[in-house]
């Protein structure tokens, strides 16, 4: 079936690895195995996506109502600082590509610290669900009342404040990964492993982190905003 | 193809498996041969562990009365069963054994693309499997192998949460072989080794590694908020306060049908590859062949609705769910016709392989007919949750499943050890397990026709006859499970010397020695022909 030849071994990268044939073989397959793993986290994400569509259809009163006990301006103000360490991050790579480690450096620092700053804004505004009896996993520290708060909706509010603590609290574990990563190649970077032929980690953990990023665009809206009617009642 | 490589060997040539010595070199391994070997002894032990629940529930049926064990610990039993044979057996079977081994040498890669994260998949397995016996020895589960809620999560007084994690943990070991498969198939293939070229059994892994990709996340998400639920006291699915446990269904079967997917697809890979080789010829129909994997892949993710027919869903989405689950017989069938079709006019010879070839073509062919009965929407609600279920199940999976895994297995035995096991044994034990086989399941069938509902520790008495005959079948399916394990250990030692390619078969693992060497060609093979060219080749032997 086959002849066996001798298939001439190049000039040999110290970053190629033994299985691979050349440094564009390792890699197109590093950035291909890393689309096939957003797949896999599409599919993930897209459970509870399916799952909240679901019970959103069930009870779009309800949710719309148990939305308004959700703080937009946090909301807010974590997608605008995903969105520039997005921006960063994507500096970050061209920065890889082009070989100037320093702004690699500096960028990949800017990107952990808008990466830190979405967590510890999402620490406050778990905090204020904590305070406002707003956590269902708890019984001693949920309460469903007040003017806000029609009583019919009292189990079905549940619901959505479960989703909402499940997904942002899934989506902030990726951040906390994102960040781990972010740290490895920063450290990589410093150490001077990258250079304008080798960039495969920054290119790979760059399509992470936006990723991780365009699941937040999804989720604040459909958590944040859907009731948004306060004015309107 | 270069004579060196026939001389007879008076040292044993370098290979996979004296290159290191040591826990070590093992443990840390990332060749993709050794976490085969590895993956193989795992789900070894899972399997026996799985098989001992089954013998203890079938000997809890001998006697209609149910006074084994009570109904509590049997609904243990049942439930044991089915999660250590089906997330931690017959998911990771061939694919983390003989695909993990094979599918790189068959497209002439040194190695999976990511060998680490080949390795990491292993150990998560057995992180997985640990939870899973974590909770077995803790006391059990006993919600049945789809943790069905409100039970799971309200009701249930046993272990679910420590399972769910264990089940949780595994998906993760999957999604990663099937990750390594696609992206390992995509970019590593050797020269000349195009689409059109790929051994079948690459293409099945292939449509497997999709499901596994697509699949398994959206299970793991099912199963935490199940543990979710459970922990908290949350309703997610609990109807009480406003959940939907019919959503619970539709979540769990979008991943579970897929999976018998997941599971079948590689063992008819393996069939491919026995059928033409002990027919000499090439295979009919290839591309119909390989689309069909594709095919079943796709419909197969469209038909979950099946399983939930009697739940209460809408009686649309049945008509919907019962039409698809037909069209996903075309692409079986077109399987199994093009494997007679290459059989016809073959010189077919019958080893050991060949004989489970020919199980799997029969038993599959029942197993599938019975699910297009299970399809049917009126009829279903006759059959569903009776033996007829059960027995329809295990012809798949038993019946196809494992035996295209035992055929492979004797298969490419020599090629993993270098060593032959005993043809006469492994022909006693395969027909061994074809009769066993039929006697435990058949009997099923009409058990659950005639309305024996499954998942009772007692039953009417008139069921008897035919739970006896289904007892003393799963004994003698056991012995054929056992003696093949006897066999192969024998074979490690005593084992006659394997030839580079005892078979006479195409496909590039056979072009490098036995064992293989680490990176497993001496020089990285360049392809020059369809796969299964048997006719040229005998052809030219004879010129």
């Amino acid at each position: 079936m086959a002849e066996l030849t001798h298939v001439q071994s190049e000039a040999h990268s110290p970053n190629l690895r033994h299985h691979f044939d050349d440094m564009g073989q390792q890699f197109d397959s590093a950035t291909f195995g890393m689309w096939v793993f957003l797949l896999t986290e599409i599919m993930f994400f897209g459970g509870m996506f399916g799952a909240y569509t679901v019970y959103r259809s069930m009870y779009p009163e309800a949710f719309a109502a148990t939305s308004n006990f959700m703080n937009p301006a946090f909301g807010a103000a974590n997608t605008a600082v995903l969105i520039v360490s997005s921006l960063t991050m994507a500096l970050a790579v061209r920065a890889a590509h082009l070989g100037h480690q320093k702004t690699l450096q500096m960028m990949l620092i800017f990107t952990m610290i808008f990466g830190l700053a979405f967590l510890v804004i999402k620490g406050f505004e778990y905090h204020e669900h904590w305070v406002d009896l707003k956590v269902p996993l708890f019984p001693s520290h949920w309460a469903w009342d007040g003017p806000n708060a029609p009583p019919q909706f009292a189990h079905q509010a549940q619901i959505l404040f479960i989703f909402y603590f499940f997904m942002t609290g899934f989506h902030a574990l990726h951040m906390v990964v994102g960040l781990g990563i972010m740290t490895t190649i920063f450290i990589m970077a410093r150490q001077g492993k990258f250079s304008h032929d080798y960039y495969t980690p920054v290119e790979v953990s760059g399509l992470y982190w936006h990723f991780v990023d365009i699941v937040w665009i999804f989720l604040f809206p459909l958590l944040y905003l859907i009731g948004h009617t306060r004015q309107l009642i | 193809m270069s004579t060196a490589l026939q001389e007879p060997e008076v040292q044993e040539t370098p290979n996979y498996l004296n290159a290191e010595y040591g826990w070590k070199s093992w443990l840390f391994t990332k060749d993709h041969k050794r976490i085969a070997v590895l993956y193989l002894i795992s789900i070894s032990v899972m399997f026996a562990l799985g098989g001992v629940f089954a013998m203890l529930i079938r000997l809890e049926l001998l006697t209609p009365q149910g006074d084994l064990v009570n109904s509590d610990t049997y609904n243990k039993f049942f439930t044991m069963h089915g999660v250590t044979m089906i997330f931690f057996f017959l998911i990771p079977s061939i694919p983390a054994t003989l695909g993990n081994f094979f599918v790189p040498m068959m497209i002439g890669a040194k190695d999976l693309a990511f060998p680490r994260i080949n390795l990491l998949s292993w150990y998560i397995y057995i992180a997985g499997a640990l939870f899973a016996l974590a909770a077995i020895v803790m006391g059990g589960v006993d919600t049945g192998w789809t943790f069905y809620t409100p039970f799971s999560t309200t009701y249930s007084n046993t272990f679910v949460i420590t399972a769910a994690v264990g089940v949780f943990i595994a998906g993760f070991s999957s999604i990663l072989t099937g990750l390594n498969f696609i992206v390992t198939i995509h970019k590593m293939r050797a020269p000349g080794m195009t689409w059109g070229r790929l051994p079948l059994f690459v293409w099945a892994n292939y449509a497997t590694s999709l499901i596994q990709v697509l699949g398994t996340p959206v299970v793991a998400i099912t199963l935490a908020l199940v543990a979710l639920e459970r922990a908290f006291h949350i309703g997610i699915f609990d109807p009480a306060i406003g959940g939907d446990p019919i959503l619970f269904q539709h979540m769990f079967w979008f991943y579970s049908h897929p999976a018998v997917y997941i599971m079948i697809l590689p063992g008819m890979g393996v069939i491919s590859e026995l059928i033409t080789c002990f027919s000499r010829k090439g295979v009919f129909g290839y591309s119909f062949i390989a689309g069909s994997s594709l095919g079943i892949a796709i419909i197969g993710f469209l038909v979950w609705g099946h399983h939930m027919f009697v739940t209460g869903m809408s009686m649309y989405a049945g008509l919907y769910f019962s039409l698809l689950t037909m069209l996903v017989a075309v692409p079986s069938a077109i399987k199994v016709f093009n494997w007679t079709a290459t059989m016809f006019r073959g010189s077919i010879s019958y080893e050991t392989p060949m004989l489970y070839a020919f199980g799997f073509i029969g038993l599959f062919t029942i197993g599938g007919l019975t699910g297009l009965f299970l399809g049917t929407l009126g009829l279903d609600v006759h059959l569903t949750d009776t033996y007829f279920v059960v027995a329809h199940f295990h012809y798949v999976m038993v019946g196809g499943m494992v035996v295209a895994y035992l055929g492979g297995l004797h298969f490419w035995w020599p090629k993993i050890t270098g060593k032959m096991y005993p043809e006469g044994w492994g022909k006693f034990s395969a027909l061994l397990v074809f009769a066993g086989f039929n006697l435990t399941f058949f009997p099923q069938f009409i058990a659950g026709y005639l309305g024996q509902p499954r998942r009772y520790h007692a039953y009417a008495p008139e069921f008897q006859v035919l739970n006896v005959m289904s007892t003393a079948g799963a004994s003698v399916l056991g012995l054929g499970f056992i003696i093949p394990l006897i066999y192969f250990l024998w074979s490690l030692k005593y084992g006659k010397k394997a030839g580079n390619n005892p078979w006479g078969a195409k496909g590039l693992e056979w072009e490098t020695t036995s064992p293989p060497p680490t990176y497993n060609f001496e020089t990285t093979p360049i392809v020059t022909e369809e796969a299964y060219a048997y006719a040229k080749h005998e052809e030219a032997h004879v010129g």
